[in-house]
């Protein structure tokens, strides 16, 4: 792909942190989640006992997959009160943090497909099958709908999600397999394709994001040289333009409720349009004349007829 | 169809919604049909699974488990385990346990109900001696050493409630002719499934075992009464003025050399 890049952007020098920041943010992140269940099993330290699904922390702290409490909720089936209290908290926190955290800072889903995204790249494959975004939230509606007609919790059988971090903490038996079906999928035959377009849970997550607090801004988009860089890296794309391409005092704020939260456009932008901010905050800093920017292509051309 | 077009009211932008709407249904139709067919299987437990105590009866189990594992966390014993994916055990991540690897222990404070978030271990259940995992069944008679007259007792012995879900029944050694066999008997109110006989039993493989209780019980006849019951409920003769004529014995029972009568007609009557 052809990357326009303004030429005065060559003196900028970013450390391989700030390239990465939020990429190793998140990985530690994941891990300190996964050693929390797993420093029971492995080390005796008993922190958290369970999975993802349902835990106990510190022997108080209930947490339910709420994911699955409403499923349960559907067969006809209504949960003890440490159950529904443990959704009721997670979807809570969900709800104010951004419902999305969950995909790119908790499942640990999201390192198999973040590793099938960047082979993806490495390879410069071609997007491949590319679902409609809201097939994910049909899915969903037909889990719901499986677990009322059926009576059971029908998409537990397969759920690849519960199925990993239940294999990392009690044992992975043939769910290296599920794994391994899920990497191949988002590599060679639809990029992004499991979170990005069909993982019913992940929709599920998005339907607590509606008007979470913390939010990626676009807030110095007048900066932004239509690199594209951004866009190749995000998981789901298409919630960028809004707040980046915005004319004049639209919201910088990416508000879709399918945004991950992963922060992965702010480590990746050398000119620093993204930062991570609060719904409430529309802040849009104005562009200096003299800075590397967006090429207006007008502009550019009575530039070059100038000279 | 054309003129439709030509009016707008299908616009070609209706038209491509629809047919997105039309291969996501299709996708989801195919996933929900592999799904009904799927849970349908699962709900066939392998019969040497069994389900932790409190446990729902299976169809009820499977839709409130969350697969937390949380009961297996606080099984002292480590008797309980999830199930894992593909090893033809029951559905995938749900807990049981193997009663020849290790049977329950049953715990007086059932941790394991407690740990349960969702009640697919009925908290209701407050005695362990009430619960109903599955129930035991001396499977093969021809290789019990008790049932061969030899005095193992093991699993009478090791049953938590011992004398109540196992009892030894005295009978005839009829290959001896002179001794008895003390015959483990199971009865299953007071069984609780928790599968310690089972995995006491000596021989190689168990002869008793504990079985779900659908496979090892049934229903009793309800249209069929019985008379001494029903002798006892009425408190008298069902029939009155029956008269009990005496039993006819051999003329020259008295002639043969010792001969003892098997039973003696006279005794035993209220």
């Amino acid at each position: 792909m052809k990357k326009q890049r303004s030429e005065s952007r060559e003196h900028i020098k970013r450390s391989l942190w700030q390239q990465n920041r939020f990429l190793i943010l998140r990985r530690l992140t994941q891990v300190f989640f996964l050693g929390l269940f797993l420093a029971g099993p492995w080390a005796g330290i008993w922190l958290v006992k369970g999975t993802l699904s349902g835990s106990l922390t510190l022997d108080i702290l209930p947490l339910t997959d709420p994911f699955l409490l409403l499923q349960t909720m559907l067969t006809g089936h209504w949960p003890e009160l440490t159950g529904l209290l443990g959704g009721v908290i997670v979807v809570l926190a969900y709800m104010v943090l951004g419902g999305r955290l969950y995909c790119s800072w908790v499942c640990p889903m999201n390192i198999v497909t973040d590793a099938a995204g960047w082979l993806h790249r490495k390879l410069d494959l071609k997007k491949g099958w590319q679902p409609k975004r809201q097939t994910r939230l049909y899915m969903l509606v037909t889990v719901m709908l499986l677990a009322m007609g059926t009576g059971s919790l029908a998409y537990e059988l397969v759920n690849p999600v519960t199925m990993l971090h239940r294999g990392l903490v009690f044992g992975m038996g043939f769910v290296w397999g599920v794994v391994v079906i899920v990497f191949l999928f988002d590599t060679f035959v639809s990029r992004h394709g499991w979170c990005g377009h069909l993982c019913p849970m992940g929709a599920f997550y998005g339907l607590l994001n509606h008007k979470s607090l913390l939010r990626v801004s676009a807030s110095n988009r007048e900066a932004c040289d239509d690199c594209m860089d951004c866009f190749e890296v995000c998981p789901e794309n298409h919630v960028i333009s809004p707040a980046l391409r915005g004319k004049g005092e639209q919201t910088p704020l990416i508000l879709s409720r399918d945004c991950t939260d992963c922060g992965r456009c702010i480590d990746v932008c050398d000119l620093n349009v993204f930062e991570f901010t609060h719904r409430f905050n529309t802040k849009i800093n104005h562009h200096n004349e003299n800075e590397p920017g967006r090429v207006d292509p007008v502009t550019s051309f009575a530039k070059g007829a100038q000279q | 169809m054309s003129d439709l077009k030509k009016s707008g009211l299908i616009s070609v932008k209706r038209r491509q919604f629809l047919g997105d709407v039309a291969r996501i249904a299709c996708g989801c139709a195919v996933t929900a049909t592999f799904l009904t067919v799927y849970q349908v299987q699962v709900k066939a437990m392998p019969p040497d699974a069994i389900r932790p105590p409190g446990a729902l009866p299976e169809e009820d189990f499977l839709a409130a488990c969350i697969r937390c594992g949380l009961c297996v966390r606080d099984c002292p014993y480590d008797t309980l385990k999830l199930a894992d994916l593909g090893d033809g055990g029951p559905a995938t991540g749900t807990p049981y346990f193997i009663a020849r690897d290790v049977p329950c222990e049953m715990c007086e404070d059932i941790p394991c109900i407690e740990a349960c978030p969702t009640g697919a271990l009925d908290h209701s259940l407050k005695q362990i001696d009430k619960a109903d995992m599955g129930v035991a069944v001396l499977i093969d008679q021809e290789h019990c050493l008790n049932y061969l007259g030899l005095r193992c007792d093991v699993c009478y012995r090791v049953c938590p409630v011992i004398d109540e879900a196992i009892k030894l029944v005295m009978t005839p050694n009829t290959r001896t002719g002179s001794h008895a066999v003390f015959a483990p008997t199971v009865y299953a109110d007071a069984c609780t499934g928790c599968g310690k006989c089972e995995k006491a039993c000596v021989l190689p493989e168990p002869a008793i075992k504990v079985l779900p209780t659908r496979l090892a019980r049934v229903k009793g006849a309800e249209h069929y009464r019985l008379g001494w019951e029903e002798k006892a409920k009425a408190g008298n003769a069902l029939v009155p003025g029956l008269i009990d004529l005496p039993d006819r014995m051999p003329e020259d029972a008295s002639s043969v050399p010792d001969f003892k009568p098997l039973f003696n007609p006279g005794k035993g009557k209220p």
